[in-house]
Formats: structure tokens, C-alpha cells, sequence
């Protein structure tokens, strides 16, 4: 009987039944699913999370040398943190099969930008695969570690947010055990000092050769021929809204791998059909290939290059069909997402927000939610572990520059695992100033809690080694006497340490430490904090309806006739009764 | 592609979308259907908006449901039914939860939650009505609300022979069985 699965449930089943050992990944939408799918195959395939996903890569690319099939996953902007050591791995190649998963987010659900990584493929020289669905998705990983074996080469299994957070139906099969292959030391294969490098580098050239004749050959590059006065080219979740549109008319060939492309398939059709498109999410990948080789088609000069497709605007786009729809006079108003009520990183934006005269660095979580409106507390958010580094560099700028602004860089636990450490470095070892926040709420938060090195277990559930956050500044060199542990749901306390750190012209570290509302607590965390349920409530006869509380953005409060709190998102985290100017409001257990 | 049918389930992130979507198509595949269903997770579930899509029929390409294709639309919550009337297939039915929640710039007094919404909406498509959280909290278990809402929908969507007790029997929480099938009947009654 088939089953129905996201594509990330079945790229994991597909990894448990080729017989992999080895997976490793950072947590990122769309890809964080994989791995806690792994979980359910824990008994046969050892799992971790990664600290980042260059750390992930380059302990798969360990476990393949070792012998075993291995994975790493990622989301698309993960794939340039572990891009370093995927460059040199697609010249030494693998011995157990290696499978890359690049879950790229076009439309943007879930992301800071919508890079499209079939342009890695191309650039590193790895054969990429692309399934349409969730069937794909495991038929593809299975294919791709075979693939990876046979060629020698590191395989990009590319997946879109469509693909991994859509069920179809998957067919299942049995696990079929691949044992270690016996190690051998191989130096002029994975030391890749120049000398082995050039070797390497004219390998690779040859290897592609092979790989494109596989491809013009390979049964996932399917060409359908019903009438051919339409062609269609397409791969992944693209494919799918064309043959909607398109319908049983056409003809189509569908590539399930896109590189290296079918150069000579797509020749053969493009010679059979009277009018050629490609369809394709992002860039014109497939199509600027075709273009090269000469072949016409049409594609992104009407087909969007921006954000995801659908039926609609293919549709729009090839027929000049829009689709009929009903309007309402009435409009709804945006709902955009916000910090739950009792977060404990609104005690600490409120706070922050209070204090002139500085620049907030901000980094990528959930608290990347405090720069929306009315905290509007976070100046910049480039990429993960960016606050510390940004935040030194603009301090040093204005220091030199004559300015007396200050830096406070904002960043959370995991965040700060992942690449905030070495930017830490950056700040103490340079002589910086800037005040550096971790805001660490004892789990990987926006990503639907993911342990981390801070936690105190694995992905697999086991308790294990935690990374002490003070010590390790202090490590880094951070003075003592400028390292603070606050409750960031103290909002005075929180105040009075900004203003001593912001004081200092030396390298400062507050660690807001308070675990986050929506977590399972662990049993020290039940042990460390006041986690007792409880909930605020408005004397509506003191309210003098001055807003204060509303000023914090706390979704369980509400302005009306009447300023209420709603007892069932309400915490009882107590930052509006703080902020409160009139002893308008009070905690009930 | 006229045999597909489309359901869009949408509310507010944490409304228990995502379960009702599951037995949906659990139920749904096991009656023999090509089933697709799609979601985002990830930083809408924050408290913004969410939406769940379910198309089935013999064959499914696409897993997404496009404008003025949706047969059903199940709003979680009443402002979620307008935000999404543009999907609704001319004809289509809509089941409401007849229950409000702001949204961020309404809690701060910058707009107004939109009055009227129900009576326009009656004026454009077959709409079934009720308050899904009062009656599931009646039961029992306010948070049962999500398979209030289910029943309503099956309900709506006609189609037998599917055992649908024996599908939440299957993928409810042990212990929870017995009130989702009474929150299940209950839906039903309101279509």
C-alpha cells in the first residue's frame, strides 16, 4: 500500500533504504524535516545535527571516505556556508556514495533571499538531480547515491520548498544494507594539495564527459511525445504546473536530471516539436543551456524569474488565460507573523528599544520578529552569524569615522553556534566595542525546535556534552566582569545592563537566558527558570488606556474601547505589567 | 483536469490546520485517490497567516491550488475566509468558523477587523456557518475545533465510502480517539 509523504519524509526514507550510515544537516526551511525524519531509521543510520551546514558537509564528505554512504542537508543559502569544501569534493570524489540535498525556497516562504543552487551544480561540477514529487524525491536519493558511487562524484539532489513540504503517494520499499566499503589509504585521491589538485582538476573534466552521456541516456530524463506542435521542457515542481497547463496535447520531456543536461536528448526533441518551452522556476537555467547550444525556445521572456510558479501564471503567461476569480469590497487586513505572547525576546527588544543613540545588528530567528513594528528593535539582518561581524565592522567605522554611535549586535543560541563564534573572536581579538546579546532560549526556535550544542541533547534524543556560553567568551577573551547573564524578561534589569555595557569601550557579552515559551521544557529547565503557568489581567477601573502595554506587541493584548488581555495566549511573562505606568495590571496564578 | 477537486484549508498559525489536512488526505488516499496536499511551515506559523491546500481526483499534477479553482474552503477563521475568496471556484461552498482573531496592526488600533464579512460572503458562495471552538468546547475539548471543522467539511464534500471514524481512530493522539469522533459528528451536523 503507498503511503503519503512530504518530499522530505521520502528523501529520508530513501536514504534508509539505499543503506545509508552517515546524515548530518543544520536546521533550515524547507530542508529541516529530513533529519528529524532520520530519527525514525535511528536503529540503522546514525544522524546529527551540525553546528552549520559546512560542519555538516564536511562530516558526510568524512563518512563517505570512510567507506559509507553518507548526506548532508541543507536549505539553498546553507549550500554557500559548506560551498568550500563541496568545491574540492567534486575533484576528489567519494568512495561511499554522497548525496547533497539543497532545498532551495523560491517565493521566498521562509528565507532571506531566493538564490537558485541549480547554479552551484554548474560551478562545482557535480551531476544534480531534481524530483518532481515525493515518490521522486526517494526514487531520486536512492538513484543518487548509486550515482555518486558510480561516477565518483558528489550528487546535488536539489529540492524546492513545493517539493519537500508536499505529500503525494510513495511506494515502499525494504532497507537493503550497503556495509562499509574496507578503507584504503588513498593520499593523491583526498589530500588535495596543488600537485594532487591539477590531477584531480583533469579527472573531473573526464568524468563530466561520462556523466553526460549518462544523462543523455538516463530512463529520469523521460521524453512523453503525444501532438508536437508544442514541446515542453521542465524538471521538479515547474514540470508539474506545466503538465496541468499544458495538458495530454503536448509533448513533453521532463529531465530528472539537470546536470550534466541531456545536451543530445534535448536536440532529438527540440527537432520533433514546432514550438519549444522551457518551464522553470528562478533563473533560466535549462533554458540558457539551450541557448548555448543553439537550440530557440521560449522561456523567462515570459515565464516570471522571480518567486515561485503556479497553474495560474503559467497559464497567464503561455495562453493569455487568466483565471476567473470573485473579489470582495471588504479587504483583510495582514496578518504578519509576530513574537508569541510570553516570548522572552520581547522583554529584551522592549528594553533595547528604549535606548538612543545605537545601531542594532540583528541576525537570523525568530527575534529577527523584533524589527517589526511597534518594537522595531534590529537596524540590519544579512545572514546567520552576521550581527557580531557587522556589528564590529560598523563600530570600528564609526569609531574611526568620528561618530559616537554605538553597536549592539543581536543574536540567538543557536545562530550563535553556528557562525556567531568566530565573529565573537573577530570583536575581542580586534580591540572592538560593540555589546554582543545572545539570546539564548535553549533551542533552535524558528525552525520548530531543533536541539542544539547548547541544549544538552542530540538529535537522536540522547543527553549529552552542552556548550557553557560563558566560559566560552570568557575563553575567547572577553573580560569577566563584561559578561552578563540577565532574565530577559526582567525589563529593568535588562535596561540597567545595556546602559553598564554600553558604558564600556571594550568588547561586552550579555547572555539573555530564558527558555522559549513554546518549548517542551526539559527537566533542568524546570529546575533553572520559574516555568509555573500563570497569566496577567487588566483592573480596567486603574487602566488609564495609555497603550504602554500595547507598545510591547504582545498578541494576547488587544486596544479597543477597552485594553484586554487574552487569557488564553497570555503567559503571565509579566512584561506588560512592568511596562505598565498606572499598577493597572496584575500576575494571577 | 475537471475530476480533481481542490480544498483549501486556512486559519491562523497554531489553529490545528495541519491535523484536519491530515486525516483529510489520509482518508482521501485510502479511498484510492491521487492525493496532493501542500503547506508551509517555517516563520508564518508565528502567528500569521497559514494555509493548507488538498487536491484529489485520478490523476494530480500540480499540488498547489490555483485562484477561482478551490471547490471547498474551510476558514479557520472568519477574516481568513475573506482573505482567500479570491481561490473559491465560482459555485463553491464555504464552511465558517465564525470566530475572530486580530491580527497584529488591529491589537495596535492601527485597522480595523472588517465588519460585515459574513453577510458579503453570503452573497458569493454557499456558505455554512457556525462556531466550531464553542461547540468542540462543549464536548469536552476546545481543541478538538480543527475536527469540528473536518466533519463540516466532509460533510460538504459528499463523497461515501469512506470510513472517516476509523481514519481519526487511526491518527488522533491514544486517549483522544472518542471525543475527535464526537467533535467529527458534531461537524457534521452543521453542513
Amino acid at each position: 500500500m503507498k503511503q503519503l509523504m512530504t518530499g522530505n519524509e521520502a528523501i529520508a526514507r530513501g536514504a534508509y533504504e539505499a543503506g545509508l550510515i552517515f546524515a548530518s544537516a543544520y536546521p533550515g526551511t524547507p530542508s529541516t524535516e529530513i533529519l528529524e525524519n532520520m530519527v525514525n531509521y535511528k536503529k540503522d543510520i546514525y544522524c546529527e545535527w551540525a553546528p552549520n551546514e559546512k560542519v555538516a558537509m564536511e562530516a558526510a564528505i568524512g563518512a563517505s571516505i570512510a567507506g559509507a554512504r553518507s548526506m548532508a542537508a541543507m536549505k539553498h543559502v546553507g549550500v554557500n556556508v559548506a560551498a568550500d569544501p563541496l568545491f574540492t569534493f567534486a575533484y576528489t570524489g567519494v568512495t561511499g556514495g554522497f548525496v547533497l540535498i539543497s532545498a532551495d525556497d523560491p517565493g521566498m516562504h521562509s528565507s532571506q533571499n531566493e538564490q537558485d543552487n541549480r547554479n552551484y551544480a554548474t560551478a562545482a561540477r557535480v551531476l544534480m538531480l531534481e524530483p518532481s514529487n515525493s515518490q521522486e524525491a526517494k526514487d531520486f536519493m536512492k538513484l543518487g547515491l548509486e550515482l555518486s558511487e558510480r561516477f565518483d562524484t558528489p550528487v546535488m539532489l536539489r529540492v524546492t520548498t513545493r517539493i519537500c513540504h508536499s505529500k503525494s503517494l510513495v511506494e515502499l520499499s525494504d532497507r537493503v544494507e550497503k556495509p562499509l566499503i574496507p578503507y584504503e589509504k588513498k593520499i593523491t585521491k583526498y589530500v588535495a594539495t596543488p600537485a594532487n589538485g591539477k590531477v584531480l582538476r583533469k579527472q573531473l573534466i573526464g568524468r563530466l564527459k561520462i556523466m553526460e552521456e549518462y544523462s543523455n541516456t538516463a530512463a529520469v530524463n523521460e521524453a512523453e511525445y503525444n501532438d508536437t506542435k508544442i514541446g515542453v521542457i521542465s524538471a521538479g515542481v515547474a514540470y508539474q504546473y506545466a503538465r496541468e497547463v499544458f495538458g495530454e496535447e503536448a509533448s513533453y520531456l521532463k529531465l530528472g536530471m539537470t546536470f550534466p543536461m541531456p545536451m543530445e536528448k534535448i536536440k532529438e526533441f527540440a527537432s520533433k516539436v514546432e514550438k519549444l518551452y522551457v518551464i522553470e522556476e528562478m533563473d533560466p537555467y535549462m533554458e540558457n543551456h539551450l541557448k548555448m547550444a543553439g537550440i530557440p525556445c521560449i522561456g523567462k521572456e515570459i515565464i516570471p524569474e522571480m518567486d515561485e510558479l503556479n497553474t495560474d501564471i503559467v497559464r497567464n503567461a503561455v495562453f493569455g488565460i487568466a483565471a476567473e476569480t470573485m473579489k470582495s469590497e471588504k479587504e483583510a487586513v495582514v496578518r504578519p507573523p509576530t513574537l508569541c505572547a510570553g516570548c522572552p525576546h520581547r522583554g529584551f527588544f522592549y528594553a533595547l528599544r528604549k535606548k538612543k543613540n545605537i545601531i542594532i545588528s540583528g541576525d537570523i530567528g525568530c527575534y529577527t520578529l523584533g524589527s517589526a513594528a511597534p518594537l522595531s528593535a534590529m537596524d540590519t539582518c544579512i545572514c546567520m552569524g552576521a550581527s557580531i561581524s557587522a556589528g564590529h565592522g560598523a563600530a570600528m567605522a564609526l569609531k574611526k569615522g568620528g561618530s559616537d554611535l554605538k553597536v549592539v549586535s543581536v543574536i540567538g543560541d543557536s545562530t550563535f553556534f553556528h557562525t556567531g563564534i568566530n565573529s565573537l573572536m573577530d570583536v575581542v581579538y580586534n580591540n572592538g566595542n560593540t555589546v554582543s546579546v545572545i539570546l539564548d532560549n535553549r533551542i533552535t526556535g524558528m525552525t520548530g525546535h531543533q536541539e542544539n550544542p547548547g541544549t544538552g541533547f542530540t538529535l537522536m534524543g540522547e543527553p549529552t556534552n552542552e556548550v557553557d556560553i560563558p566560559m566560552l567568551c570568557k575563553a575567547i577573551g572577553v573580560k569577566g566582569d563584561n559578561i552578563y547573564i540577565i532574565n530577559p524578561l526582567d525589563v529593568k534589569l535588562t535596561e540597567d545592563v545595556l546602559a553598564d555595557a554600553l558604558s564600556k569601550d571594550e568588547p561586552t557579552v550579555i547572555i539573555a537566558k530564558w527558555p522559549c515559551i513554546l518549548k517542551k521544557f526539559s527537566d533542568k529547565d524546570k529546575e533553572d527558570f520559574d516555568l509555573r503557568p500563570k497569566r496577567c489581567e487588566i483592573d480596567q477601573e486603574k487602566c488609564r488606556k495609555c497603550k504602554s502595554c500595547v507598545k510591547t506587541g504582545c498578541p494576547a493584548i488587544s486596544s479597543g474601547d477597552q485594553i484586554t488581555i487574552n487569557p488564553d495566549p497570555c503567559t503571565g511573562c509579566s512584561v506588560c505589567k512592568q511596562v505598565c505606568p498606572f499598577d493597572a495590571i496584575k500576575e494571577v496564578e | 483536469m475537471s475530476e480533481v477537486r481542490n480544498i483549501l484549508l486556512v486559519g491562523v498559525g497554531g489553529q490545528g490546520t495541519i491535523l484536519a489536512s491530515k486525516l483529510l488526505s489520509e482518508g482521501l488516499a485510502q479511498a484510492g485517490y491521487d492525493v496532493k496536499m501542500s503547506e508551509i511551515h517555517g516563520m508564518s506559523q508565528r502567528g500569521g497567516n497559514v494555509s493548507t491546500q488538498i487536491r484529489f481526483g485520478e490523476k494530480v499534477y500540480s499540488p498547489i491550488v490555483g485562484k477561482g479553482e478551490a471547490d471547498i474552503i474551510v476558514a479557520f477563521e472568519k477574516m481568513e475566509a475573506l482573505r482567500w475568496i479570491e481561490y473559491l471556484k465560482k459555485g463553491g461552498k464555504m464552511v465558517i468558523n465564525d470566530f475572530e482573531i486580530p491580527s497584529v496592526p488591529i491589537q495596535q488600533g492601527a485597522a480595523k477587523y472588517p465588519e460585515g464579512i459574513l453577510d458579503e460572503l453570503v452573497h458569493k458562495a454557499k456558505v455554512s456557518v457556525f462556531k466550531a471552538g464553542e461547540i468542540a468546547a462543549e464536548l469536552g475539548n476546545s481543541k478538538t475545533m480543527n475536527v469540528v471543522l473536518l466533519g463540516a467539511l466532509v460533510k460538504a464534500m459528499d463523497i461515501p465510502g469512506i470510513d472517516w471514524e476509523e481514519v481519526i481512530k487511526a491518527n488522533v493522539k491514544q486517549g483522544f480517539e472518542e471525543i475527535n469522533i464526537k467533535a467529527f459528528r458534531a461537524g457534521m451536523e452543521q453542513v
